[in-house]
């Protein structure tokens, strides 16, 4: 069997689901839950909530901060105009193309990291159902093993509520 | 549509993309048209040159820059506020920020076009970009305009892509929805989103930090913008309250324009069911704190230069308090404060029609207060030999027409395209409260790490 999953229309059916392949034995990471919006309030959305972003976003600002400090001090020595009396590096006016450059780097680093986390673009995976923009929310395991499948096809339907499919 | 389902909030939130009427075709067919219009005047302009406008020795700074101002401070309702209501958590912002968003998007790409426009060689606008031009000479970065280039494309890269990473989900929607061309579209546009707890995860937090990133970018553009005029012994420019005079301004004009979206949408696409009275007079409440703000400015920056009484400053002061500018200011005083402040301080008064006739008067209002920044000061140097005056000329007049259709056809078209209100965030909205978690926060993390 490829793929088995159940689509529930209620957010705690789908936590007692979760909790339900747990019991039979399948790894965290093998679970996989889809939804239309975040449950927040729900245990099993509290998955994979550990992230590096804020860091990712702190190293753009700074590669940005560094980037705007030297393509503004560096320019300025390679044709060393004097401007309304001011000198040669300007730091006051500086600071502007810096600062901009600085949260353009943390911004694009915030945009390309969490689409590399997120893995976007990406496929659809072979578990996805069209019905989970719908509403409804998905948990599965994709690709268990032959005697597994039986049993978790069971502690799915076990939860009131949902509806089991399988790809084979 | 192609798909049933048992999903009222989607259903009528993408109602428009797959339905259109015909006065969607009629509006879009006479906006593009004055667009065009607009499009053949820079053309004319081209073509004979700038002398066709207006704007000629002192007064080099027209219409064209009182439009850059003015479409650069509506920006501000967007994507400032929806970051502010973000990170505030406020639950009223879910129907308001794509709205919101929208508009500081369309107003920056025009906003952008004025000094281009204004140009006289506008095909050599690029060298403002930071790379050595001729004879290995890049752009002076001691430069306000130079400044201006930065300011702005950040903010619009910011803007761009703030508005666009919560629309991924929509797009899924979307895309399960449709069939064919449409299907694929939207599928591209989705980039493979399939609502995976990480992928939320992600979302949410990368929104977070784009929301702390953008406040300060949107600051610095206005402030940015100010400095512009601040930069210059220009009577009644050179002044140290520009900066936060501007973005007040700035935030205020985009307050307005955001209600007068807001109740468009509300009407033409019967959105009555999720713009609610209450979100009007939410904003109404913040349009009149920001009409008392910028009250608070003009008084301000007007009893310091009477105070003063420095000789240029003050023939700036009373050519537009009892001189030929003086119509136009008063006029100004009554559309951003007179008329303003009692709709929005009764309560009884502030509800969508009030919220709407108060935004319509500040929009003409801080028009008008841009056109008085820019033009009187420059009419009026320190020297009375160099005085004179400025008449806008008809391609000046068509121009800015065109770019009120332009962003009224822009913003049709995309509300053609895009559900305008955001679905899975009006979703999280409804969900039930309080949390039906069983285990802490601590407890939480200490089983993550424990499980495989």
């Amino acid at each position: 069997m490829k793929a088995v999953y159940a689509l529930y229309t209620d957010p705690d059916a789908a936590q007692r689901a979760v909790n339900a392949l747990r019991t039979e034995g399948v790894a965290e990471r093998d679970i996989v839950v889809m939804s239309s919006e975040p449950f927040e309030e729900y245990e099993f959305s509290h998955r994979d909530k550990a992230t590096w972003l804020h860091w990712i976003a702190g190293a753009g600002g700074l590669a940005g901060l560094i980037v705007g400090y030297l393509l503004t001090a560096t320019t300025q020595q390679l044709w060393p105009l004097v401007t309304s009396g001011m000198p040669i590096v300007s730091t006051w006016p500086n600071i502007i193309i810096v600062f901009e450059l600085t949260m353009l780097g943390a911004i694009l680093a915030t945009v390309v990291a969490l689409l590399i986390t997120a893995s976007l673009p990406g496929r659809l995976s072979r578990l996805y159902d069209p019905a989970v923009t719908e509403g409804y929310i998905l948990v599965g395991v994709d690709g268990p093993s032959e005697e597994l499948a039986p049993r978790l096809d069971r502690a799915l339907a076990s939860v009131e509520g949902g509806q089991v499919k399988s790809i084979t | 549509m192609n798909r049933t389902s048992n999903n009222p909030l989607a259903d009528d939130l993408v109602r428009p993309l797959f339905h259109t009427s015909v006065w969607f075709y009629g509006s879009v067919t006479v906006l593009a048209s004055i667009v065009l219009c607009g499009a053949a005047a820079w053309g004319y302009q081209l073509w004979y040159g700038i002398g066709v406008a207006g704007i000629n020795w002192p007064v080099f700074w027209g219409f064209y820059l009182t439009n850059f101002v003015f479409w650069i401070g509506i920006s501000h309702a967007g994507t400032l506020i929806s970051a502010i209501l973000r990170l505030v958590n406020a639950r009223w912002r879910r129907p308001v920020t794509r709205c919101a968003e929208v508009i500081t998007v369309f107003a920056l790409m025009i906003g952008a076009m004025f000094p281009v426009i204004h140009l006289g060689r506008p095909w050599l606008a690029f060298w403002l970009a930071p790379y050595p031009s001729a004879r290995e000479i890049w752009p002076n970065f001691r430069s306000p305009l130079a400044w201006d280039f930065f300011a702005i494309n950040t903010y619009l890269t910011g803007s761009l892509l703030f508005l666009l990473l919560p629309m991924i989900p929509d797009f899924a929607l979307v895309r399960d929805r449709s069939t064919g061309l449409r299907k694929r579209i939207y599928g591209l546009l989705a980039l493979g989103w399939q609502g995976t707890t990480k992928q939320w995860h992600r979302l949410e937090a990368g929104m977070q930090i784009m929301a702390i990133a953008i406040i300060p970018v949107a600051v610095s553009v206005h402030t940015i913008v100010s400095f512009d005029f601040s930069m210059a012994t220009v009577p009644m420019w050179h002044s140290t309250i520009f900066g936060p005079y501007f973005v007040a301004g700035a935030i205020f004009s985009g307050i307005a324009a955001l209600i007068i979206a807001m109740a468009a949408l509300r009407r033409l696409l019967h959105l009555e069911a999720y713009l609610h009275p209450v979100h009007f007079e939410n904003l109404g409440k913040l349009l009149l704190l920001m009409s008392l703000l910028w009250g608070y400015f003009v008084f301000a920056e007007r009893l310091t230069v009477w105070y003063g009484n420095e000789h240029s400053e003050m023939a700036v002061f009373w050519a537009t308090q009892r001189g030929e500018y003086a119509p136009l200011y008063w006029t100004m005083v009554i559309c951003n404060f007179v008329i303003p402040l009692p709709i929005l301080a009764l309560r009884q008064l502030r509800t969508v029609a009030g919220t709407v006739v108060a935004s319509f008067a500040v929009l003409i209002g801080m028009w008008l207060e841009r056109f008085l920044i820019v033009v009187p000061s420059l009419a009026r140097k320190p020297l009375s030999y160099t005085w004179g005056e400025y008449t806008p000329q008809p391609v000046e007049i068509i121009l800015m027409v065109a770019t009120f259709a332009a962003m009224i056809l822009l913003y049709m078209l995309f509300s053609k395209f895009v559900p305008i209100i955001s679905i899975w965030e009006m979703k999280v909205g409804n969900q039930p409260h309080p949390p039906v978690v069983t285990e802490t926060e601590d407890e939480l993390a200490g089983l993550w790490k424990a499980r495989p």
